[in-house]
């Protein structure tokens, strides 16, 4: 139902119910918003979208006013204008001046606000808080003092994520955001997802970067410098260069690695090809035992240590195949040594992954082999882009190229593991084979696809039916954690994704202001697996090579030894 | 009387009286009541004044010392602790009562006094030097030639609806509550009116909100009552941080059954089954007793399942917050009962629609709930009769500052400032001058001393800038400095910001540093502070307003009340302490300026020992001098000065 509201001495429709600010936005009017949040209550903090009501008194904010008959709104009336900008002034007031060394520079909404909102002298000035900065965690690093307060962060983490790990501190002008006992991060129950890098305004909260150690080893001669990358940055990559969103940029990123001195590179797609095959002869060996059944994936570390923390009782439901980079990292290491006499550490591999927590899982303990990590470090699809920046390569002019031997040639399941539902999509595929012998007759899962944050479905496998889900973010999951505990699930796989949507949300992708930019991703990733002719993980020609040659057969010992991993109870304060 | 001599008029009081509402009472149960109500007694009662306040005084003290002295003398009397009736100036109060005289009061009754003015009593003469006033009692004979207490000013141009038994009965004891006719008009209210009809006669009332803007309690509770739940909740919010006032403590500690049974009548009436008091967990004593209050209302089936089978359910808890300023918003306190950060929310969606665990909830400041008992009681039209056309009945201040005789007091609506001041509070002492009051607490309004004629209702007080507010009233005098009493309150007021809004969380702190900037030196340590003193001038208007505008809730929005209301009452004040660098009251150190007379200065020397910062020069019996840069305008000198030879500007 429509009602007619004035702004600016003009009427205008809206749907009742609705906010002022979505009724303005569907009618073309701007105001700027800070803590605002997509799909979230509003919580009205940042107060900058107040607007004037006449009638009222004092200013509206429109994030959460609903729109009402009488209304006679003025949206950029002299005294709103002045409200706005002197709230922006009061939040760089206490902010630090140094946003030309600032992660997110150039890409700051405050930053926005204030030439926006035309600030041009410091007419407000005073003391500013001191900030203590947090390195400590490997995935994420906080800088207080930039914080704004908006909360977001600790929207998404508690309400997205159920893990709570941030939230307020203190009150007053030292109000700050921090963890449990304004403990370090690294002793919290962060689980790295980088969700809360993803809706910060500021440069408060960024990734880690490991940048400087990669360039320093990156024209080391006796070093191999080996890098890999996700499906689920190849397709949004050419967001950071204003290419089509959601371009498959495979071969332009195999140009532009090998141009900035990576020795070889490496599609990480290979690793989920594996990862699909050894997870799937994992099922089946427990389908057969009828032991530990629903499986939940693994190839999340975020999850992983949302479960060693919060649910240790479904660690042995966890499937002990390591993730697709681990994975092509651990094979990196032992069998991609040139003739040379190299030893592992005249390796140095690289993953590019969208998902700062993958850079919490290549240190951990259980990804190394002799003590020598598997992955010495992680990059983001962000961090990728700086550095393709940093050295100069002009990705629009250059030649797409192909990714080294071995792990060059992939299937497109694999690829289908960046979207959320993609994993179990190429598992079963791989399930039904190992059931029933035969390829599977139409290889699209529908009911795996699609926008929605569970999806479920029933497979008919021969004799067999399997019932699979596919679920994200963390907060979706507490029903499925329950049925499980209590002995009543009715799944046989369960895929679970920390952020929502899968890795193609991932807290290491670009910055984005559209929820199309998501959709564009995955849209992507099943276009390529639709055109693709290798459609089974199984199918791989490279992939049966290596197991004819060193493992014999998926979960064999062999195989266990190099692709499986085991996790343990975490004891963090909740 | 112990607790076992009240434990026995249990039945008879179930029996005769709650179950028994509105029927004429016989000789016999009147008796029994008197009794109770210690109208009647056979031996001496000897009442002790025992809240947070008189504890402050030394009530403790007092109450062993009197305990001591009957034990010695093996006096067969009665001691029992009470509530205080409002004079804080006068505490620790004590009240003796002989069989068959008249109650007497005395006031400021320290363990030294206790002796003189019982060995005096116990021989049938009171000593008056001590005395506050004798009670009027048509069963009492009168002491002869003392005055009445009610004829003392404090108290006779007050007039006390919701605090009369405060002082008056025994806060621990629920069966001197129903002797005082307690619970009869819950029990009226729930055996005659619908919850609807109560609320029409709240409404019909003009009962109107005492916590903030004064929004009518009748249409509030229409509201939630209109909004369709399986649950309604009322929230009684008792919490009261401001500095300067102490009315809701006061109550709570003295009379906390009538904060039950107004709890009781209101939940009836917007039809909750579960209500909460909402109190600040630093309220120990008043905590204490409102918790006892509720477990004896339930012992005596007034609070519980199927009350006096009027079918209504009604359970109500204490919640101890953890004192913060901000849960006296509504959402924030809902946020706090929840388990939640006590943090504001915007509204819409209001409480009455969507409150506590989602329901629709009421919050209702403490005192506002006090007044429901009233008016059940006497009826809507006696209730409007009690204030002006727009705000009904009367209203409870806590009276501090430069005043003669401070402490509670509760005056119909619409009785003037000059009356409040100088009648009850008799004026500022050593006859100072009246600079200004603030009033309704740090986020209220300041009333100067052309405002001394205006009738103190919701629309006078908004009219000069403030808000009624909790209503503390601060009264300042010529040694009040301006600039400073709005910093000490920004001051309180960023602190106890809750941090969430950007106008309130950094507006209210760099208003509070543009204050400290201009009571300060313009030399600082950072050398621009005078470009910036000077801007921040320019700016503290723009600021204050955009706070006022923007802020998310009432404590924002009205922190700027303090600064917009002084710059418009005080503008030469604060023109003075920016321009030339003066504070008129001499509050602001920073601004002092010494200089020594060098014909009256003896070259003593004092002056120079005594300098904490070595500014004083001079050799011994020659007149000395202050070096300007190193004086920090302490005034030690000023006033350790013998020959007056220190002159300030």
């Amino acid at each position: 139902m429509y009602i007619d509201i004035e702004v600016n001495n003009k009427v205008i429709r809206a749907r009742k119910g609705d906010t002022i600010l979505e009724a303005l936005r569907e009618n073309g009017i701007q105001i700027p918003t800070l803590c605002r949040l997509e799909d979230f209550t509003p919580t009205g903090a940042c107060r900058l979208c107040a607007v004037e009501v006449e009638g009222k008194d004092r200013l509206i904010p429109a994030c959460s006013y609903p729109v009402e008959e009488w209304m006679k709104i003025k949206t950029h009336s002299q005294r709103v204008i002045e409200a706005r900008k002197m709230i922006v002034e009061l939040l760089l007031s206490n902010h630090p001046d140094d946003c030309l060394y600032c992660e997110r520079n150039g890409n700051c909404e405050l930053q926005r606000l204030a030439q926006e909102l035309n600030v041009r002298e410091r007419r407000i000035s005073g003391k500013k808080n001191k900030a203590k900065l947090d390195l400590s965690s490997p995935g994420l690093i906080h800088d207080p003092a930039k914080c704004v307060l908006c909360g977001r962060c600790v929207r998404v983490c508690e309400e997205n994520q159920s893990v709570a790990t941030l939230d307020f501190i203190s009150k007053g002008n030292y109000t700050s955001i921090g963890t449990a006992m304004q403990k370090d991060i690294n002793f919290s129950n962060c689980i790295q997802c980088g969700q809360c890098i993803m809706v910060c305004p500021t440069g408060a909260l960024h990734e880690k970067s490991y940048f400087d150690s990669i360039q320093q080893i990156i024209n080391k001669e006796e070093v191999t410098v080996v890098a890999q990358y996700s499906a689920s940055v190849v397709v949004s990559l050419a967001e950071e260069f204003n290419i089509r969103p959601g371009k498959d940029l495979t071969g332009v990123i195999n140009a532009a690695l090998r141009k900035i001195g990576f020795d070889k590179v490496f599609d990480s797609t290979f690793g989920a090809d594996l990862y699909a095959v050894e997870q799937a002869a994992e099922l089946s060996e427990r389908l057969d035992k009828e032991e530990n059944m629903p499986m939940l994936s693994s190839s999340c570390p975020a999850w992983i240590k949302y479960v060693e923390q919060a649910h240790p009782e479904l660690i042995p439901y966890l499937s002990a195949v390591k993730s697709p980079e681990q994975i092509t990292g651990s094979l990196v290491k032992k069998y991609c040594l040139d003739s040379k006499d190299k030893n592992q550490n005249d390796i140095f591999s690289v993953a590019i992954v969208s998902c700062p927590a993958k850079k919490f899982e290549a240190q951990r303990q259980e990804m190394t082999s002799k003590g020598i990590a598997d992955v010495d470090a992680v990059m983001t699809t962000r961090e990728l882009a700086k550095l393709i920046k940093l050295y100069g390569v002009d990705i629009h002019s250059i030649e797409p190229e192909e990714a080294n031997q071995p792990f060059a040639k992939n299937t497109s399941a694999g690829m289908l593991s960046a979207a959320l539902g993609g994993t179990a999509e190429a598992v079963m595929r791989t399930m039904y084979f190992n059931i029933t012998g035969k390829d599977m007759p139409s290889t699209k899962i529908s009911k795996l696809r699609g926008t929605k944050n569970f999806k479920q479905t029933k497979i008919k496998m021969g004799d067999f039916q399997l019932s699979v889900a596919s679920v994200s973010p963390l907060n979706k999951i507490e029903e499925l954690v329950k049925e499980i505990n209590n002995g009543k699930s009715t799944y046989h796989y369960i895929e679970v994704m920390a952020c929502p949507g899968g890795c193609v949300n991932g807290g290491g992708q670009p910055f984005y202001r559209d929820e199309k930019m998501i959709k564009n991703r995955t849209k992507s990733i099943h276009s390529i697996d639709d055109k693709s002719s290798l459609r089974l993980a199984h199918k791989n020609p490279v992939l049966k090579e290596f197991y004819e040659q060193y493992f014999g057969r998926p979960n064999s010992e062999d195989a266990k030894s190099l692709f499986h991993t085991n996790y343990a109870e975490r004891k963090v304060l909740l | 009387m112990n607790e076992n001599h009240y434990n026995s008029y249990k039945e008879f009081l179930i029996r005769e009286i709650l179950n028994k509402p509105e029927k004429e009472l016989n000789k016999e149960t009147r008796d029994i009541l008197y009794k109770i109500r210690r109208d009647k007694i056979l031996r001496p009662v000897i009442t002790l004044s025992y809240t947070s306040g008189s504890l402050i005084a030394g009530a403790q003290e007092t109450y062993e010392t009197i305990k001591r002295y009957l034990d010695e003398r093996e006096i067969d009397a009665d001691l029992i602790k009470t509530g205080s009736f409002g004079i804080t100036s006068a505490e620790p109060v004590m009240d003796v009562q002989m069989p068959g005289k008249a109650k007497v009061t005395f006031s400021r009754v320290v363990p030294e006094k206790v002796i003189d003015i019982l060995d005096a009593i116990f021989n049938n003469f009171v000593p008056e030097e001590y005395l506050l006033g004798q009670h009027q009692n048509h069963l009492h004979e009168p002491w002869e030639k003392l005055p009445f207490i009610d004829d003392i000013p404090f108290l006779s141009y007050q007039k006390r609806v919701i605090t009369k038994n405060c002082g008056k009965i025994n806060p621990f004891s629920i069966e001197e509550y129903i002797a005082y006719d307690g619970y009869q008009n819950f029990l009226k209210a729930i055996n005659n009116y619908t919850p609807e009809e109560v609320c029409d006669i709240v409404e019909r009332a003009g009962l109107r909100g005492r916590g903030g803007e004064g929004y009518p309690t009748g249409k509030k509770w229409k509201n939630t009552l209109a909004s369709p739940a399986e649950q309604r909740y009322l929230i009684c919010n008792a919490g009261e941080s401001d500095p300067g006032a102490s009315m809701e403590r006061t109550i709570m500690e003295s009379d906390p059954h009538s904060v039950i049974e107004a709890i009781a009548i209101s939940s009836y009436a917007l039809g909750a089954q579960k209500a909460y008091i909402y109190v600040e967990g630093e309220y120990e004593t008043a905590c204490e007793r409102i918790q006892k209050a509720i477990d004896d209302a339930k012992s005596y089936g007034i609070l519980g399942h199927d009350i006096f089978s009027s079918g209504f359910n009604l359970n109500i808890q204490l919640f101890r917050g953890a004192g913060a300023y901000v849960c006296g918003e509504e959402t924030a306190l809902i946020a706090s009962l929840e388990g939640k950060r006590g943090m504001p929310r915007p509204k819409p969606p209001y409480p009455s629609q969507k409150g506590l665990f989602g329901q629709p909830t009421t919050v209702n400041n403490m005192e506002t709930l006090l007044n429901i008992p009233v008016i059940i009681s006497h009826g809507p039209n006696w209730y409007k009769s009690l204030g002006t056309d727009e705000s009904s009945g009367s209203k409870v201040f806590s009276l501090s500052g430069r005043i003669d005789r401070a402490g509670l007091v509760e005056i119909p609506m619409g009785t003037t400032l000059r009356d409040i001041i100088y009648k009850i509070g008799g004026g500022l002492p050593e006859s100072k001058e009246l600079k200004g009051v603030l009033i309704g607490g740090p986020a209220g309004g300041v009333m100067t001393y052309e405002h001394l004629d205006y009738k103190i209702d919701y629309e006078s007080v908004k009219s000069v800038g403030g808000a009624l507010g909790s209503g503390g009233i601060v009264v300042m005098d010529d040694n009040t400095c301006i600039i400073d009493t709005v910093k000490y309150y920004m001051n309180f007021l960023q602190k106890e910001s809750c941090g969430k809004c950007i106008p309130c969380r950094e507006g209210i702190r760099r208003m509070y540093e543009i204050l400290d900037n201009i009571s300060k030196k313009p030399s600082d340590e950072n050398g621009h502070t005078t470009l910036q003193r000077f801007k921040g001038v320019m700016h503290l208007e723009k600021l204050a307003n955009v706070t006022r505008d923007t802020s998310l809730c009432g404590l924002g929005q009205r922190a700027a009340n303090p600064v917009l209301s002084t710059l418009r009452w005080y503008r030469d004040e604060y023109e003075e302490h920016i321009f030339e660098r003066k504070c008129r009251a001499g509050v602001c150190q920073d601004l002092r300026t010494f200089y020594i007379d060098v014909d009256k200065c003896t070259g003593c020397t004092i002056c120079a020992k005594k300098c904490p910062t070595g500014a004083i020069l001079g050799t011994p019996k020659h007149p000395h001098f202050i070096v300007q840069e190193k004086c920090i305008g302490c005034g030690i000198c000023y006033e350790s000065c013998k020959f007056a030879a220190i002159i300030s500007k």
